[in-house]
């Protein structure tokens, strides 16, 4: 029996307040996502459960109970608190996906900081977009990213601590620079928990946009009401499952349902630090038994890629509910995994500013291949027109999804960019920017992202962003960036690029541009693809038409090009 | 052969590595499971392999396995006749 049981009945029964008294929150009273996640569940007699498996790529292991996971939790909240870090302050999370990533996050909040993962595999120039922004306070990290923070630090005048949790002393630290060990600092058994409340902010996640820097999505520590119930019956995680979440705390899947959901609901997780292969993906499942699998589009098509050669070689038999998130899951991903593993991916939807799932495929539902499903109860989702922004009233008929705001997870604001976040909202809905139709059983479709940002691999790449540190390479005169179509990855980042005089169009000049973007911002923003151009569509008054370009690739009428320059 | 296998290394070397990074890298090193190249950064790694040795290497044969490690990386170019 699944936990959401059925899925009519629950969208007639439920109520937000109904999740606040099982966990046994009182409007008002304090609310904190880290006592929440480790004290609670040692409270509710699960202090010896496993809370977390962790495995390396080689195959290290480290194991985790609850109660060991409280204290060192305990322990990073005592140490941030006495080098004189204060509630509200930012603390940037810089690691790969090591326990003290997890338990750092977690230990930010029991001290009343704002934790602020980042994807470790950002570089220097995105790494300080966000910090600069946040203004953060500390970072921790590890000594391999220990010099993309040194680059940048100069110009970071808010940072003043930089904790490395693995630094041997091969090498001197440098000011500010602290070597932190986790499991060596003296355990601290009792820590006074911050008391945050509802409205307390405990989380910023950064999301790109079409135009200007990245935006920190502000969350508060109510989010937990959601994350929780989804994760309860979206996941479906049941008190002996082993869960895998493959996705990185660095983005917001890897913090909602990484950390918070499913250890709010005192489910033992298993996280892999390895890089993608079908094999080294398979083996883990195997060894560790895992049950509820979580992944991502991007993966479940990288596997499909792989065939079934590698599943014959695996014992995947513990396996009993798939999920996926971060880019539509096409009807042929879903029929293939309930060919080659028996089960069924079920689709969800949400993003960085929901906090957690908004529309998905429930366990005992009817699963439509290729929908997103429908809204989670408690949420009120429909498609709204694209000019009036007005809800349809026809089925079939695209649209943007439209979220009624409310529910606890939404974020906050867009810290220093009060404006944008406002601007989301009209007409009372929140506009999520994807376009898509309903059908008439209510069921939702994607069509496609509503503006130019790049949906890669699940990761939100923002165009201009990317152009603008194109423009940094000596060799680039002017650029204009799209998403391209992409078998794995739904899009990928392909740029056209003007080249300045005495630069030649050559595979060499390819190569360099592509690593410059990669080590400058990340690998996820590197255009996979450049093609050399004389000049850039321009509208009369000298803006670049994305439009125009990202129409070519996806094979889609130019539209009005009346405002064309040269036309 | 070895030549080809001091390039690719040396390469990986000095465009994976983070700055300042201590870690070795041997012809069986890791590189994808082992998290110095990831899915996205394989692509530039693939295009190196193709301007530097004039070659086109077809999807199906870029996999991770393929590039996992730079010994994996000098069998695939073998099929190509580059040794």
């Amino acid at each position: 029996m699944s936990n959401i049981g059925s899925y009519e009945e629950q969208l007639k029964n439920f109520n937000w307040r109904s999740v606040e008294q099982e966990l046994d929150h009182q409007t008002g009273k304090v609310l904190n996502i880290g006592y929440y996640c480790s004290d609670r569940i040692c409270q509710n007699g699960k202090a010896d459960k496993l809370a977390l498996i962790w495995e390396d790529f080689s195959g290290e292991f480290k194991k985790y109970t609850f109660n060991e996971m409280r204290i060192l939790t305990n322990t990073i909240a005592n140490y941030l608190k006495n080098l004189g870090i204060k509630p509200g302050d930012r603390i940037c999370l810089f690691m790969d996906k090591i326990p003290e990533l997890y338990f750092g996050f977690l230990g930010i909040l029991k001290m009343g900081g704002i934790a602020q993962p980042l994807f470790s595999a950002f570089g220097g120039e995105s790494l300080f977009t966000r910090l600069e922004d946040a203004g953060t306070a500390a970072i921790i990290t590890q000594k391999k990213h220990l010099g993309k923070v040194r680059q940048i630090l100069e110009n970071l005048p808010h940072l003043k601590h930089i904790l490395v949790v693995d630094d041997d002393g091969s090498k001197p630290l440098r000011d500010k620079e602290l070597a932190f060990f986790m499991e060596k600092e003296t355990p601290i058994e009792k820590f006074e928990i911050y008391p945050s409340t509802a409205e307390t902010p405990s989380v910023l996640h950064y999301t790109s946009g079409t135009t200007g820097k990245p935006k920190g999505a502000q969350h508060v520590h109510y989010s937990l009401i959601a994350q929780y119930i989804s994760a309860k019956y979206v996941l479906d995680l049941q008190e002996n499952d082993i869960y895998w979440c493959t996705a990185d705390p660095g983005w917001v899947t890897g913090t909602s349902y990484g950390i918070i959901g499913p250890w709010a609901n005192g489910i033992t997780q298993c996280v892999l630090d390895s890089g993608f292969t079908a094999e080294r993906w398979y083996k883990f499942i195997q060894d560790r038994k895992i049950t509820v699998w979580y992944s991502a589009p991007t993966a479940i098509r990288a596997l499909m890629k792989e065939g079934e050669a590698p599943i014959k070689k695996y014992n995947l038999s513990s396996l009993r509910h798939l999920c996926s998130v971060g880019e539509p899951l096409n009807a042929e991903a879903v029929l293939w995994s309930k060919n080659v593993y028996g089960l069924t991916f079920h689709d969800s939807f949400w993003q960085t500013e929901t906090g957690s799932i908004m529309i998905s495929n429930y366990p005992g539902m009817k699963i439509k291949p290729g929908s997103m499903g429908k809204p989670f109860p408690g949420i009120t989702a429909t498609v709204v027109d694209l000019k009036t922004h007005e809800p349809l009233k026809k089925t079939g008929v695209v649209g943007l999804i439209a979220i009624k705001p409310g529910w606890p997870s939404m974020f906050r604001t867009y810290w220093n960019n009060e404006r944008t976040y406002k601007s989301k909202f009209i007409n009372g809905w929140y506009i999520c920017g994807d376009r898509a139709s309903l059908d008439e059983e209510g069921y939702f479709w994607f069509v496609g992202r509503d503006d130019d940002v790049i949906n890669t691999g699940g990761h939100l790449v923002g165009p201009f962003e990317v152009e603008s540190a194109l423009l940094e390479h000596e060799a680039v005169a002017e650029s204009a960036v799209v998403g391209k179509p992409d078998p794995i990855n739904m899009e990928v980042v392909k740029a056209f690029i003007a080249l300045k005089p005495n630069f030649e169009p050559t595979d060499m000049t390819k190569l360099e541009i592509m690593n410059f973007i990669r080590k400058r911002l990340s690998p996820l923003a590197m255009p996979q693809e450049i093609e050399f151009v004389d000049s850039l569509p321009k509208t009369r008054s000298g803006k670049i038409m994305r439009r125009l370009l990202r129409a070519k690739e996806w094979g889609e009428e130019i539209g009005d090009t009346s405002t064309l320059e040269n036309d | 052969m070895s030549e080809v296998k001091d390039i690719v290394l040396q390469y990986v070397i000095d465009e994976y590595l983070e700055q300042d990074s201590d870690q070795e890298i041997t012809f069986d090193t890791k590189l994808i499971s082992g998290g110095i190249v990831d899915s996205f950064s394989m692509v530039s790694l693939k295009v190196f392999l193709e301007t530097r040795y004039k070659i086109q290497i077809p999807d199906a044969k870029a996999t991770p396995d393929a590039f996992d490690s730079v010994n994996n990386i000098v069998k695939l170019l073998e099929e190509f006749g580059i040794q």
